[in-house]
């Protein structure tokens, strides 16, 4: 994070703990660019949620300070903070329409009667939903309580909109939908995002970055890219698209490299020297199957493991084979369903190949 | 299509059977079977509280006293123009009537029914029907006039005529403080007279005040109910609902131990120095007394309709609001609270229709000034034995829930309302 960019929330070694005994967010810190699209990523009960929480004043924080615009917010008010939020379940009022849902922060807020109409209506319209003014929460279908609600978290112009699982309630085809439109309205309207969500797929899409959350501690903070085809640690290896993993320990380090002597009898291979300890240290080797080879000619690939094929599963656009190799019986290789693939059949034996850059070595 | 329509656009099933006969048949089954399970309660119903409540229902009407035993009199009378005084049959079909009725011992019911319209002529009735038999030959008129100074009023004649007819409205006439004059004509009571159109208005002024007294004490009870953690609103719960659980009579008693000139309430008050000894304050055996004991009695109804519509409504509402720039004051007058309509509708409703008939507690701790519409029925069911004016009473009672329920249905909708 460069000095130069303009700073809009600002953690600063934040805690939080709801009983006195345990932290549920341990040093968090976290800046985040004015215009950015930050997603909070991570299981349930990694603290995510609480976080977003103590941002939009809900909850204190036990430790630490919250900066929003360069003040500390710890003792404003929730409703004097200025921060638009989507709610879980969308928190649309029942008795209101929604129009009147979508003027009610315009009307606290002491708007003109024509402006607030005015308002209304160009948001329902950001939202595909002119029209629909008249109708009561209970009358519009999950997706079009959702556009309501992130309809709602922006009409007033908040300078920070923040959402908390906005899409868990609905089915998937419609979720990929409406987080292209949350992408296209974040775009246009250039309003700094922070969202929570445990779908790694949906953060993938939305965020200029993720901050991956597990135990109470950010493990990795990083643009989509950088966090899947370099994680940090074994966990955002594992939370993060699908990985294969060995166990090994690290022989000799030699620059970036690390000769690695797999647990299992599988030999030695080289791999990218991430996060280890030292020499003697042991290693969890991480390999996304897509970058694997199998059936790898020799002198193609760094390293080269002899495999026996488990079980294949035909999923059209690849081959998903389920490989037994150095001891563990669930490495996955996908196989591309290009022209000219190898052909396997269960139970032939063969030869995995992987590049060192591809293998990363990390915490055990 | 396999389906047949041929036959009139009548849907056929497979076996050639219209289709809609064939359904019935196969739902009937299950039909019988949920009537049969709802058989001991619709039983029930029917004896204890439906049949019970048009048989007094009946009762404020009915008046077949005067046309049943004295039969011949209430015909002689059907033609009479109410001008003056009756012609000699109607004197001799009296005398045979009474002679009848005072041979059976029947004759006081007709003395008694007629003393509700005109006090003083049940001991008309009854001694002229002991002197009637010794009256042998007529012309009777004359011998009938000495009998008693009654028979020489006019107004008599008026209400014997009124009454030989089979139903009458005259128990409702009373309820409604309104009486006939001497020529038939319908009044109101004199003013020093009218006392149900009062008690009726104190019945409704009180149950309005105790259920808004309910809405504003149960409103933040239920509240913290249901926001907070469980093991602090399980407590809490208890304490709602052990008044519940403890009998009517023993609460009422408790509320006279304490609120007596004598009692808890007055000794603490004179103790801190806010009253003067000589001057205690009159708590019980007045309104004051029935408008405490009977909210305390009536609160947890108001409560748990209240709790179980806040308990459905998530905190994330308020958060929204807030979170949308409402403070929290308007946050709760806009959002929360129009979510609980319904329940403080249902609380009140529940609330109102109780108090109205509420009959222990006022009769216990009312006094004069306390006592309700519901003590005034009582008193007519057990001691003054006017049953036609209680069911009269109740009738208008009844009536005026039900309209008040057609309001609340036509205002917020039945449907609205939720117990729990």
């Amino acid at each position: 994070m460069s000095e130069a960019k303009d700073i809009l929330v600002k953690f600063e070694s934040v805690q939080k703990s709801y009983d006195g005994e345990t932290l549920v967010v341990k040093d968090f810190n976290l800046e985040v660019a004015r215009g950015e699209f930050v997603t909070m990523l991570g299981p349930s009960g990694s603290g995510k949620t609480t976080c977003l929480m103590m941002l939009a004043g809900f909850e204190p924080a036990t430790h630490g300070e919250i900066y929003l615009d360069g003040v500390p917010i710890n003792n404003v008010p929730p409703h004097k903070r200025g921060i638009g939020m989507v709610f879980q379940n969308y928190a649309l009022f029942p008795h209101m329409t929604v129009a009147e849902n979508l003027a009610f922060p315009l009307q606290v807020r002491g708007m003109s009667k024509s402006e607030t109409a005015e308002k209304v209506l160009g948001a329902l319209d950001m939202v595909r939903l002119g029209g629909f003014g008249d109708r009561r929460p209970a009358q519009l279908s999950g997706g079009q309580q959702q556009r309501v609600a992130v309809a709602r978290a922006l009409v007033f112009r908040p300078q920070l909109v923040l959402m908390d699982e906005p899409l868990g309630a609905l089915d998937k085809n419609l979720r990929e939908e409406m987080q292209y439109e949350i992408k296209h309205i974040h775009e246009e309207l250039q309003v700094t995002m922070v969202y929570v969500t445990h779908d790694q797929s949906e953060a993938l899409t939305m965020s200029n970055r993720i901050a991956v959350f597990d135990d109470g501690i950010v493990q990795q903070l990083a643009p989509p890219d950088e966090l899947y085809e370099k994680p940090k640690n074994a966990f955002v290896a594992g939370f993060i698209g699908e990985n294969n993993r060995l166990y090994g320990e690290v022989k000799s380090i030699d620059g970036d490299y690390c000769q690695v002597e797999l647990e299992g009898g599988g030999g030695m291979v080289k791999a990218l020297c991430v996060n280890v300890d030292g020499v003697g240290s042991r290693t969890t080797l991480s390999l996304r199957p897509e970058r694997v080879t199998i059936g790898a000619a020799e002198g193609t690939s760094t390293n080269y493991l002899e495999g026996k094929v488990e079980e294949l599963i035909y999923l059209g656009d690849h081959i998903r084979s389920r490989v037994s190799l150095s001891g563990i019986s669930d490495f996955i290789v996908k196989v591309p369903n290009s022209h000219g693939h190898v052909h396997m059949k269960e139970g032939d034996v063969t030869k995995i190949g992987w590049e060192a850059d591809d293998c990363r070595a990390l915490d055990a | 299509m396999a389906v047949d329509t041929a036959n009139n656009g009548v849907v056929l099933a497979a076996d050639g059977r219209p289709l809609k006969e064939s359904l019935n048949r196969a739902l009937r089954k299950n039909r019988m079977r949920a009537l049969m399970l709802v058989a001991p309660l619709l039983i029930f119903v029917l004896f204890a509280f439906l049949i019970p409540i048009i048989d007094m229902t009946f009762r404020s009407v009915d008046n077949w006293h005067v046309g049943t035993l004295m039969p011949k009199t209430s015909a002689a009378l059907a033609n009479w123009d109410g001008k003056d005084f009756p012609e000699e049959p109607v004197y001799a079909a009296l005398v045979a009537d009474l002679q009848a009725g005072a041979k059976s011992r029947e004759i006081g019911k007709v003395g008694t029914r007629l003393n509700y319209e005109k006090s003083g002529l049940r001991s008309m009735i009854t001694s002229s029907a002991r002197k009637s038999k010794r009256l042998k030959e007529g012309p009777y008129k004359a011998k009938v006039m000495k009998m008693h100074k009654k028979w020489r009023d006019l107004e008599t004649w008026h209400v014997i005529k009124r009454n030989a007819a089979p139903y009458t409205i005259g128990y409702y006439l009373n309820a409604m403080d309104m009486k006939y004059d001497k020529t038939g004509e319908i009044v109101m009571q004199p003013e020093n007279r009218r006392i149900y159109g009062k008690l009726f208005g104190r019945t409704f002024a009180i149950s309005m005040a105790i259920t808004i007294i309910c809405v504003v004490l149960a409103y933040p009870i239920s509240y913290l109910l249901a926001t907070l953690p469980l093991r602090y609103s399980n407590l809490l719960m208890i304490f709602v609902l052990l008044p519940f659980w403890t009998s009517l009579l023993v609460r009422t008693t408790a509320w006279i131990a304490m609120l007596q000139s004598q009692g808890v309430l007055n000794d603490l008050f004179v103790f801190f120095g806010l009253v003067d000894d000589a001057n205690r304050l009159q708590l019980i055996h007045n309104l004051t007394g029935t408008i405490i004991a009977m909210t305390h009695i009536l609160l947890p109804f108001m409560v748990l309709p209240l709790y179980s519509v806040m308990k459905t409504i998530p905190p994330t509402y308020m958060r929204a609001a807030l979170s949308l720039g409402a403070n929290p004051f308007v946050a709760f007058v806009r959002v929360y609270m129009p979510q609980t309509l319904s329940g403080i509708g249902a609380g009140s409703v529940l609330v109102f229709i109780l108090s109205i008939g509420y009959y222990i507690t006022p009769a216990l701790v009312g006094g004069t000034g306390g006592t309700l519409i519901s003590n005034q029925i009582a008193y007519h069911m057990q001691s003054s034995l006017n049953w036609g004016l209680a069911g009269a009473l109740g009738a208008m009672l009844l009536a005026s829930v039900l309209a008040l329920y057609f309001l609340y249905n036509k205002i917020v909708g039945i449907d609205n309302m939720r117990l729990g």
